[in-house]
This record gives C-alpha cells, sequence and structure tokens, in this order.
C-alpha cells in the first residue's frame, strides 16, 4: 500500500525537512514505522517507548482521528493519507 | 447548523430584552445591518453579547480589536503581562509607546478608541483554578488566547464546568490550529488532545520563534467564529479542527469527536478544576526535583576561582544565534540523548531561556550515569538582569 505522511514543520526537520513523506504498510502504525525506519530520530516524537501514542500528538487518517478506528491497528488503504498532528500552546 | 455545530448561547433573548442601537451606532454598523445574516437584531445581539478573552497578546490582538469593532458590547480581559518590544512584531493591540506599560491598559486605550460603545472590563491577574470560573461566569464565549498548556488546559476544563463555548486558536513558526470546544454535545480540548507533553518537549513561540502576521490570521477566524456563535449564525468549527500552514498557505479541516473517555466532557470524573502546573509537569521542574540548580552568582563565583565547567546551552540554534554565555557550547535539547558522549565527568552547568529545558536535560544526563550535572536557575533571562543586561531579551 503506497500512503502519504504529512508532517508539521517542528517535526519535518527530523525527516529532512520532508514535509510530506511515501509510506508503505497495511496499517496506520506500519506505514509510521516505515517511515521511522528511515528517520530514527522521528521515533520517540510519535510514540512512546512501548510504541504507543502518547496524548500529546493525535493522528488523522485522512480527516478522521485514529483513536475512533483502531489506533496504530486502523487499516490503510492505497492513496490513503496519515496527518501527525501535534500540540502547540503558542499564542 | 451541524449537530456538532449548535450555537449554544441562548437566543431565546426576547427583542424587546435586547439593547437598543443609538443614531450613531446604525450608523457606525451600517455594514453589518445590510447583511440580512446580522441585520438590526443581529447587531442588537452582538451589543448584548459577553466574550472573555484570556490573554491579550498575539491571538488576543486581532481578536479584541475585532470584536470591538464589530459591536460586542462587553469585553472581558484577563492578562498580567507588560508590553515588550518583542512583542510588538505581531501584538497589534499594542504600539511602541506603549512598551512598559501594563498590556491591559494598553488594549483598554486602543480598543475604546476603536469603539467607545464597548465595555471593557481588565482582570490584571493569571487565570487561576480559584478564580476561572467566577470570571467565566460573566460571559457568554470565553476565547482562549494564551500561550502555555497548563492555562489551556484550565480554560478548557471551567468552560466544559460551566457550559461556556470555548474557542480555541493556537500557533507555533508557521502552523495554527483553531477550533470550538465544549458547546453541549462537542467534543473538548481533552478530546483532542488528552494529555500535555512533558516539560520542555515542545517549545514556546518565545523559544522556537513565530511568524508575525500567524496569530492575526488564526485571531481573525477565533474573533469570526464568536461572532456567529454570538449571532447564532453558519456553522461553527465545534466538531472540527481548523489546521492553518501558512509556508504552504494551505487550509486543512479535520474531523473531532467526542472521546467518550475524556475526563472531563465524556466520564465527566473531573468535577472541578485541578492543579494545571501539576497536571503538567511543571510542578517537578519549578521546585527543581531531582535537579540541582545554581545561581547566576554563584556560577560568577565558580567560574572566577577557575573550576573547570563545561557551560552548555540546550536552547534552539535560532536562540544560540541571538546570543549566549561566553565560554558556552551549544546542545539543543532534542540533541542531548544521542550527544552524551561529549560530555565528560567535571562540572556541567546546563542552561536555557529560564530553567526548564535545562532542567530536562539534566535529567537526561543523570539517566544517562552523570552525577556532576546542574542547572542554571532561571536560565538565560535571569542571567541577563543579574550580571549581563548586554545580552538580548526576547
Amino acid at each position: 500500500m503506497s500512503i502519504t505522511v504529512h508532517l508539521p514543520t517542528m517535526l519535518a526537520r527530523l525527516a529532512g525537512d520532508a514535509r510530506s513523506l511515501d509510506a508503505s504498510g497495511d496499517t496506520v502504525g506500519e506505514a509510521l514505522g516505515d517511515v521511522i525506519g528511515r528517520f530514527p530520530a522521528l521515533g520517540p516524537r510519535l510514540r512512546d517507548d512501548a510504541g504507543k501514542p502518547y496524548g500529546f500528538v493525535t493522528f488523522y487518517l485522512n480527516d478522521e482521528d485514529i483513536r475512533f478506528q483502531g489506533g496504530f491497528a486502523a487499516p490503510v488503504a492505497d492513496g490513503d493519507e496519515v496527518i501527525v498532528v501535534p500540540t502547540v500552546a503558542g499564542g | 447548523m451541524t449537530a456538532t455545530g449548535t450555537v449554544p448561547v441562548d437566543h431565546t433573548q426576547r427583542l424587546t430584552e435586547l439593547p437598543e442601537l443609538s443614531t450613531e451606532e446604525l450608523q457606525r454598523y451600517s455594514r453589518h445591518l445590510l447583511l440580512p445574516e446580522v441585520g438590526l437584531e443581529g447587531q442588537r445581539r452582538l451589543k448584548a453579547g459577553r466574550v472573555l478573552l484570556v490573554g491579550a497578546g498575539g491571538l488576543g490582538s486581532p481578536l479584541g480589536l475585532y470584536l470591538a469593532a464589530a459591536g460586542v458590547g462587553h469585553l472581558g480581559l484577563v492578562d498580567f503581562d507588560v508590553v515588550d518590544v518583542t512583542n510588538l512584531q505581531r501584538q497589534v493591540l499594542h504600539g511602541t509607546r506603549d512598551v512598559g506599560r501594563p498590556k491591559l491598559d494598553s488594549a483598554r486605550d486602543r480598543l475604546l478608541d476603536i469603539n467607545p460603545h464597548t465595555h471593557i472590563e481588565t482582570y490584571e491577574t493569571r487565570l487561576t483554578s480559584e478564580n476561572a470560573l467566577d470570571i467565566i461566569a460573566e460571559y457568554d464565549v470565553v476565547v482562549d488566547g494564551t500561550d502555555n498548556f497548563p492555562t489551556r488546559y484550565l480554560v478548557n476544563d471551567a468552560c466544559v464546568l460551566a457550559g461556556k463555548p470555548n474557542v480555541y486558536g493556537s500557533i507555533f513558526r508557521f502552523e495554527g490550529q483553531a477550533s470550538v470546544f465544549a458547546t453541549p454535545d462537542g467534543p473538548c480540548y481533552r478530546c483532542l488532545f488528552r494529555e500535555p507533553p512533558p516539560p520542555g518537549l515542545v517549545p514556546s513561540c518565545a523559544e522556537g520563534g513565530v511568524l508575525g502576521v500567524l496569530p492575526g490570521l488564526v485571531g481573525t477566524i477565533q474573533a469570526t467564529e464568536t461572532l456567529k456563535i454570538l449571532l447564532g449564525i453558519g456553522d461553527t468549527l465545534a466538531g472540527r479542527l481548523l489546521l492553518v500552514d501558512a509556508l504552504r498557505m494551505q487550509f486543512r479541516t479535520l474531523k473531532l469527536k467526542r472521546d467518550p473517555e475524556c475526563p472531563v466532557c465524556g466520564t465527566r470524573t473531573v468535577r472541578e478544576l485541578i492543579d494545571y502546573e501539576d497536571f503538567c509537569g511543571l510542578r517537578a521542574v519549578h521546585t527543581g526535583a531531582g535537579v540541582a540548580e545554581v545561581t547566576p552568582a554563584e556560577l560568577v563565583a565558580w567560574r572566577a576561582r577557575g573550576d573547570a565547567i563545561d557551560l552548555v546551552d540546550v536552547r534552539e540554534p535560532g536562540e544560540w544565534a541571538l546570543g549566549h554565555l561566553p565560554g558556552a557550547r551549544h546542545v539543543p535539547l532534542g540533541t542531548v540523548s544521542s550527544a552524551l558522549d561529549t560530555f565528560g565527568h567535571r562540572t556541567t552547568v546546563l542552561y536555557c531561556k529560564g530553567g526548564t529545558r535545562s532542567a530536562q536535560a539534566a535529567r537526561l544526563l543523570q539517566e544517562g550515569g552523570y552525577t556532576n550535572v546542574w542547572s542554571l536557575a532561571g536560565g538565560i533571562s535571569r542571567w541577563r538582569a543579574e550580571v549581563d543586561p548586554t545580552l538580548p531579551n526576547y
């Protein structure tokens, strides 16, 4: 499956300044694992030591929060987009 | 109106109970009165409206300016800061002549100049768990224009408990987020972000920078949502998260759902306001739990007597470029873990802007087996105040 992972600028610097990355996998977790395999510095910013999502980074599969679709186990289809939304507090 | 976009303000108020508009006001708001969606009744609803702005900074500036200009009758402003020259790049509510004045004084002058019909109520205080519910009770809508995680969670929880809509906006560098939380059936901030990041992980705008116009973009979106809520028109961002990317000039809307497990609006296990500094892990940092601190004066004395000290700046590259302490080397917090072998066992003093990130870095070194590790209390900001005023304030 070919899907696209979109990163915010604050994380793109850990992925060679790429804002959008092609990834493969059958689930959101596998696609993220593929990206982290190529850019290991992204790993601790996207998931905790146990491989679980943090409460302060929300992942969307297309326009739906993955928590309501099985979390990292949510299945992905060709052409899907995963959007990483980190918390920010500036005002 | 979508189900989650339901406008929560009571619009059953009878027309006869709404405030009248003077001849001058009718003229002033004529472009609104021409809009069928606003009209005379809508403008009177705006005059009856009470909006609380938490923060009179980057987001609060366009919010205050446009809500006052639009004819919102009562604006409450919460802030305790003083106008600083570094604010002027984006906080258009304040001018160069206001540097050094309390932001609330500057804001009041500017807003009353724009619209003398708006009543301005100021609260020169930090919003706290003790005062939040009392202050919020006076208002129809709360707008979150704060710049830190503890206050954002406080505003959220207080709005859910009080049943007031929370018009959310948040910014960093070139990107922003906006939504409307705490509507009767809609999600809240905790449904989006269950917990705050550990202190020091996510830089603030003071540490990472922000494009000056970005709060203008996001703040005017918040102002738009606030007016729609008061007027009871259109579909608000309740149930949706708007992402703004100024670099790509791309706007993306994602769906937000109430999390049934949310302790505030879902299970409702949080029934009162809590200690938000503690919730955000800041209490341990502020008390320096487990991390030894050295004051600027002590560090000056150590260096004067010739102690071999590894002085390490853990701030972001842009902050380092603005100015740094003489003799320091640069290891940004995000790279400390991978640079552990560059540290030795002589005295290591870490510093950042205010002492939070250096305490984080000190913990990483301690976990890596280093024991002679200190964090500079108050960071370079305190060093500037007590040792070297020529360093730039930022």
